[in-house]
């Protein structure tokens, strides 16, 4: 029971990395309603970014906020520039311009920063919490965060007339459109939120996974498993299924015999296609009904 | 001087290419289309006899390339469901091959085994397929693609596998009496599967099958209104595109000559995903297009810049999409259009002229 409970919270702690990617994988789909597959290579980034800032001796809390706001405004360009453009491209063909912005992205933080594994500081320190070795404070930290910017992005979808017009255009551009609201600005301005989700994301992984250019790929395609299995149309249904794709990771490990270390990740992604056998759209996904 | 008519009339006048969007519709006119194909092929059957042995040895991946893109391409492009798990299938092919040519099973024998096995998997894949779509398949099939070199890894299937280790397999010898050296052998044969898999994919998708299959695609209530069944329709296409992805990767290992669990990492899927876009959703020459990008343009960024390789990779497929949003085979059509409207404007004025 003891060892239960401990892995639960060491797949928490491990949850949390997903969740707050999830968290961003959510805000674009809402916003364009397809994955971007580059929004891992987007967030490391910007951690290079604040890395870089970092190094040159500017204070955490201040690199933290500028490469918030350059991100933001950095996802905004790249909507505007590349994606603009294609809109009306077939879908895949839009996910392939995505492959390509994450070719892109990649080899650039290899080029400027090269391949080396760099630390990166956390605001929370690593010192065990309560005395126990399976989380620390910053751990404890990374889920705080999360969980504070799931609470001001319901607030503000909820209570500002921005965060409205956003919902209205997503849900429904043409009648969006008729009622004034600018829904290519809405697309655009979905973008920089979630790459400045993204970034935040970033910033909090980094001190666990450290930093380097391929440090998103395996945290997004858990970020995109967690988004799917909550739902996508669900932002807090993505934090609840980030989470749990690192709890049942973790668990699979250690409980299941035999195979349970080697195949951890198979046997995580086939319970995730089991339960969307059972709720097509994920476990708090709205499911869509199309009118013939 | 005739004015000219304004081009509405035109268009109206004329009745619309018999859907471009489906099957290997032709793009371009029937002649045309014939030559084509002929010229290709002849360049195809003279390549490896006048080019050195290593670019026989890539065209020969072109190929195989293109053989799976077209599998993912009878899924996707005419089915429309969409997956990130076709390197497994390309993978289980491969070591399909690789296990049995370990048992001295001749390597033409391989093919179609490989080929049912990948049937069977991605049949019995395509079941709980059934209940999910776009993103939600999309994971399942990633899951897919996630599993199988883990699964290559698994400690008590070593025997079989080889584990990390792989399987190095044997370059197989034209047959007695065949003068030609072992590449230009294996691009003939590569040559010979891909156009009867070529043929066949083609009258698939012509047939009442293929219309069933592509109405899936463009409207599944309807098509099930229609009387079509669509769950034996979408699993069986399912196996079908395996099957084809599978045949691919077993001539893929037997050109390579090696099989390991890290040769077919869930890129590869996003390989062949790239090689469908450029190629052409929905598009069975495009497929070949496909295969030869996934497999040269790497090589060329490669060549330009070490470093910035994949930098440069993004921006020539970023060029592509842009000038060619959907695909080469969209392109040539839209070519094709007009250079028929150009030629059938041509035709107006110079009757014109005679009246």
């Amino acid at each position: 029971m003891e060892q239960l409970l401990q892995q639960v919270l060491a797949g928490l702690a491990t949850g949390a990395i997903y969740a707050a990617m999830a968290l961003a994988v959510v805000m674009i789909y809402q916003a364009i309603d397809h994955l971007n597959f580059a929004q891992g290579e987007m967030a490391t980034f910007s951690t290079f970014f604040a890395w870089q800032m970092i190094q040159w001796g500017w204070p955490y809390w201040a690199a933290f906020a500028i490469t918030v706001a350059a991100s933001f405004l950095g996802g905004v360009a790249i909507e505007r520039i590349l994606f603009r453009p294609i809109r009306n491209a077939p879908i895949l063909s839009q996910l392939v311009a995505f492959i390509a912005l994450f070719s892109i992205l990649n080899s650039a933080d290899g080029e400027i920063w090269d391949f080396n594994i760099k630390t990166f500081p956390s605001p929370f320190g690593s010192r065990p919490l309560f005395g126990s070795s399976l989380i620390s404070t910053h751990q404890a930290g990374m889920i705080a965060v999360t969980l504070v910017m799931l609470a001001l992005l319901y607030l503000f979808f909820r209570g500002s007339r921005l965060g409205l017009a956003m919902r209205a255009a997503a849900a429904n551009p043409q009648s969006a459109r008729l009622v004034g609201i600018r829904v290519g600005w809405m697309v655009a301005l979905g973008w920089g939120m979630s790459t400045a989700i993204g970034a935040v994301a970033g910033m909090l992984i980094a001190p666990v996974v450290f930093l380097e250019p391929n440090m998103m790929l395996g945290v997004l395609l858990y970020g995109f498993a967690g988004a799917v299995l909550g739902g996508l149309s669900s932002p807090g249904g993505a934090v609840i299924g980030g989470f749990a794709v690192g709890v049942v990771e973790n668990l699979a490990g250690t409980f299941i015999p035999y195979v349970g270390h080697e195949l951890k990740l198979t046997i995580a992604l086939v319970l995730i296609v089991a339960v969307l056998m059972v709720r097509p759209a994920g476990l708090f996904g709205r499911v869509t009904v199309s009118r013939v | 001087m005739t004015v000219p008519e304004p081009e509405t009339i035109a268009l109206e006048g004329r009745p619309r290419p018999a859907v471009a969007t489906s099957a290997g519709a032709s793009i371009l006119r029937p002649g045309a289309r014939q030559l084509a194909i002929g010229a290709t092929l002849i360049v195809a059957l003279a390549a490896p006899l006048v080019t050195q042995n290593f670019i026989t040895f890539q065209l020969t991946l072109v190929m195989v390339y293109g053989l799976a893109i077209l599998g993912l391409n009878l899924l996707t492009g005419f089915n429309g469901q969409f997956s990130l798990g076709h390197s497994a299938f390309y993978g289980i092919g491969a070591y399909t091959t690789a296990i049995l040519m370990n048992y001295n099973v001749d390597y033409y024998w391989t093919l179609p085994c490989a080929g049912a096995v990948c049937f069977v998997v991605g049949f019995l894949f395509g079941l709980p397929a059934l209940r999910l779509q776009g993103i939600y398949l999309a994971l399942a099939t990633f899951a897919l693609a996630v599993a199988l070199p883990q699964i290559l890894k698994f400690q008590p299937l070593e025997p079989l596998t080889g584990g990390v280790q792989g399987i190095a397999l044997m370059k197989p010898d034209p047959p007695p009496g065949v003068p030609l050296n072992p590449d230009q052998w294996l691009y003939y044969f590569t040559l010979l599967v891909l156009l009867v898999m070529f043929a066949g994919a083609t009258s698939l998708v012509n047939s009442r099958t293929g219309r069933a299959i592509m109405a899936i695609r463009d409207h599944p209530t309807a098509a099930a209104a229609m009387g079509i069944n669509l769950p034996l329709y979408k699993t069986l296409t399912f196996g079908v595109s395996a099957f084809y992805t599978g045949v691919a990767g077993a001539l893929g290992a037997i050109v390579i000559q090696f099989v390991g669990p890290d040769s077919f990492p869930f890129l590869l899927s996003v390989s062949f995903l790239v090689g469908l876009v450029v190629g052409g959703v929905g598009s069975i020459p495009g497929s070949l297009v496909g295969g030869v990008f996934v497999l040269f343009v790497p090589n060329l960024a490669e060549r330009v810049s070490t470093g910035l390789s994949g930098a440069i990779y993004g921006v020539i497929l970023l060029l592509v999409i842009f000038v060619m949003p959907s695909g080469a085979a969209g392109f040539a059509r839209l070519l094709g259009g007009r250079l028929a409207r150009a030629r059938q404007s041509f035709a107006k004025q110079t009757t014109g002229r005679i009246k």
